[in-house]
């Protein structure tokens, strides 16, 4: 098995007094060792409880009903993460799977200086002596290129800029050399020069400390997608919608959400002076979703198909998918 | 018809409740500008480069610190509210949240006639009809007037924050991050909401926006502000075509685009400096890497460099 992670036909749920609010359907993923994988999609597409699904830290009323989640442990064993105990689940988050959230300021601990967060996680899941663990992780700040480390690791995390408190998530992250890195709208938070700092420091990562680690990638700018993926998962009202490289899918998109998504973004629209064309409509509410395909009440090529049949994920070309009964009219 | 000249807003930091601090947060440094009849200006910047406070200023929803703000070949620095009012219905203000300037137990309707009665615009026969009329613009149906807030979507609450300040038949809007809450395909609706009531209002605005992709799409001209201060004044072609001010091409290579990949990006360093003790001289020169030693000692001015464009940096050698 090369893939890191494989997520397989996952239907996940919330449960609520009015009943139960499906929030993720059908979703089969995989991402293969060293792979940057990105997962787009605007709000209430379920690009985050698809990585709380994975991390096992959906909130209690959340409830998978269905499908399988398979990662490959440090020590190269299948782990099916939906039948791990808490305990065993402890035992791997942050060794195997570690996560990057958007806030690094409600993630961090205030009351503690940030050289403890770090060495905290590093005691927790390796059996190295206290003064390894300082070693190591001054190493860990210098890696994500913090200035003055051994200051820096006294501080708490209220004297960090923004920027700074996500290199010290990142450090965190890295800290036990994980399979996979699951980093949720990293750079949201940030201003553009700061994100731009934050993307170079991920990429120089990536090609050397951690080349072998996978990253899934959660954001909802297509263009940090461009910069920093492989390729690119397209999810709409809890659904993938479309898979491929980044290049191709840019390029020729074949579901006409993606298509119209990247229509819509203003930088298209800048030099032909012609009006954005945005898309109709707005996202369904989960609880009321659309007979059919559920995008085609937004949609430019719906026909009357589209409207009583639920099209499935399809594999066009090589390497691409898409959930769409229309797609040869984009090709 | 609208002039800024030399504009400052400080804010005196409070250190605690009984020793008042000499200490202030320069958030917006001798700014100024004009905007001509149907412009569109749209100030770009980081967050903490003063954007919404030189926005709020021009409103006089803060009093400025020093400067003039001269508004239809008036003064109205020193206007009090009184005065202010009858401005106010000429220059209005949408918001990034509106859902957080919406009461929230007011229908629509209501929210949407209280100041047309306060400021007694139409008779109360008209109402109705006139307050039908604007929701109609913004592209909302006459059903959701009776309706609350909690009701809309976000792209629908930015329309009725849009709908509020036209009802005055605004000749001038400052939109405040009007579509950075919003999701990219509702954004590009909004966007072309706000571009449909420019023509059809005939408006003056001035946009705010950290997003460098839609000031593009809907600018004339562009501020590019830093630490208050303006670094660079252009008209938005000459500006995204070959930004001169080292911060401007920074700034404007740092944001990721779907279009090409970039490779050689500009990078610069460091953070943002605390507005409470901005640099000497040239504010930007801490994170600039063509900074010398004449940048910490001048503060540098705002020059012409054609008909287009204003630059603020000494080292010309190097745009």
């Amino acid at each position: 098995m090369h893939e890191t992670l494989k997520i397989e036909g996952l239907y996940t749920s919330f449960e609520s007094d009015y009943g139960s609010t499906k929030v993720l359907e059908d979703i089969s993923l995989s991402i293969k060792q060293s792979e940057v994988l990105a997962l787009v999609g605007e709000s209430g597409s379920g690009k985050t409880v698809t990585s709380l699904s994975i991390m096992g830290l959906l909130p209690t009323n959340g409830k998978i009903n269905q499908g399988s989640i398979t990662l490959l442990s440090k020590n190269n064993k299948k782990l099916n993460i939906l039948e791990l105990s808490d305990a065993e689940l402890n035992e791997i988050r942050g060794n195997d799977v570690a996560m990057v959230f958007q806030e690094p300021m409600t993630c961090l601990n205030p009351t503690m200086t940030i050289g403890s967060q770090i060495t905290e996680v590093i005691l927790n899941h390796k059996k190295i002596s206290k003064i390894d663990a300082y070693k190591l992780m001054i190493n860990l700040l210098k890696l994500v290129e913090i200035p003055e480390p051994e200051q820096r690791a006294n501080e708490y995390p209220h004297q960090l800029s923004g920027g700074m408190r996500q290199r010290i998530m990142i450090s965190i992250a890295l800290a036990c050399e994980p399979k996979l890195i699951i980093a949720d709208e990293p750079t949201t938070a940030l201003d553009v020069t700061i994100q731009a700092q934050l993307l170079d420091l991920l990429k120089k990562l990536k090609n050397s400390v951690v080349s072998k680690t996978s990253i899934l990638f959660i954001t909802h700018n297509l263009g940090i997608v461009r910069e920093i993926a492989d390729r690119i998962i397209v999810m709409y009202a809890g659904t993938i919608v479309e898979e491929g490289s980044v290049e191709e899918v840019f390029n020729n998109p074949l579901h006409p959400y993606t298509k119209s998504l990247i229509q819509s973004l203003p930088e298209f629209n800048i030099d032909n002076q012609k009006k954005i064309q945005p898309i109709p409509g707005s996202i369904p509410n989960m609880n009321d979703l659309p007979s059919g395909c559920y995008f085609h009440p937004r949609c430019s090529f719906a026909k009357e198909n589209c409207k009583i049949k639920k099209p499935v994920l399809e594999k066009i070309l090589n390497n691409r998918k898409s959930r769409c009964f229309e797609y040869h009219q984009l090709i | 018809m609208l002039e800024i000249k030399k504009l400052s807003k400080e804010f005196i930091v409070e250190k605690s409740f009984f020793n008042s601090s000499n200490l202030t947060v320069k958030a917006v440094q001798d700014v100024s500008f004009s905007i001509e009849k149907n412009q569109v200006v749209g100030l770009v910047g980081e967050s903490g480069s003063g954007k919404s406070t030189l926005g709020k200023t021009i409103m006089k929803l803060l009093n400025p610190s020093a400067g003039n703000i001269i508004f239809n070949n008036v003064d109205i620095t020193h206007y009090n509210n009184q005065q202010m009012k009858k401005i106010r219905k000429q220059l209005q203000m949408i918001f990034q949240d509106p859902f957080a300037s919406l009461n929230p137990r007011k229908s629509i309707f209501d929210a949407l006639a209280e100041p047309v009665i306060v400021h007694s615009l139409i008779s109360k026969k008209n109402l109705h009809e006139y307050i039908n009329s604007i929701i109609a613009d913004v592209g909302l149906n006459v059903e959701s007037l009776s309706r609350y807030p909690h009701e809309f979507s976000g792209g629908q609450r930015q329309r009725i924050g849009i709908a509020r300040a036209l009802v005055f038949k605004p000749q001038f809007i400052i939109a405040d991050e009007p579509v950075s809450a919003l999701d990219v395909s509702i954004q590009a609706q909004v966007l072309n909401l706000l571009e449909k009531i420019r023509d059809e209002y005939n408006l003056t605005m001035i946009f705010i926006s950290h997003d460098l992709s839609v000031i593009e799409y809907f600018s004339d001209v562009v501020i590019v502000l830093y630490l208050g201060r303006v670094m660079e004044i252009s008209t938005k072609n000459k500006l995204f075509e070959k930004p001169l001010h080292p911060y401007s091409k920074a700034l404007l290579s740092a944001v990721p685009k779907v279009k090409s990949k970039k490779i050689n990006k500009i990078l610069i360093k460091g953070d943002i400096p605390s507005p409470i003790n901005p640099p000497s001289g040239c504010v930007f020169r801490t994170r600039c890497k063509y900074a010398i030693k004449q940048c910490s000692e001048i503060v540098p001015e705002l020059k012409e460099v054609d008909s287009d464009r204003k630059v603020a940096c000494i080292r010309e050698e190097v745009w």
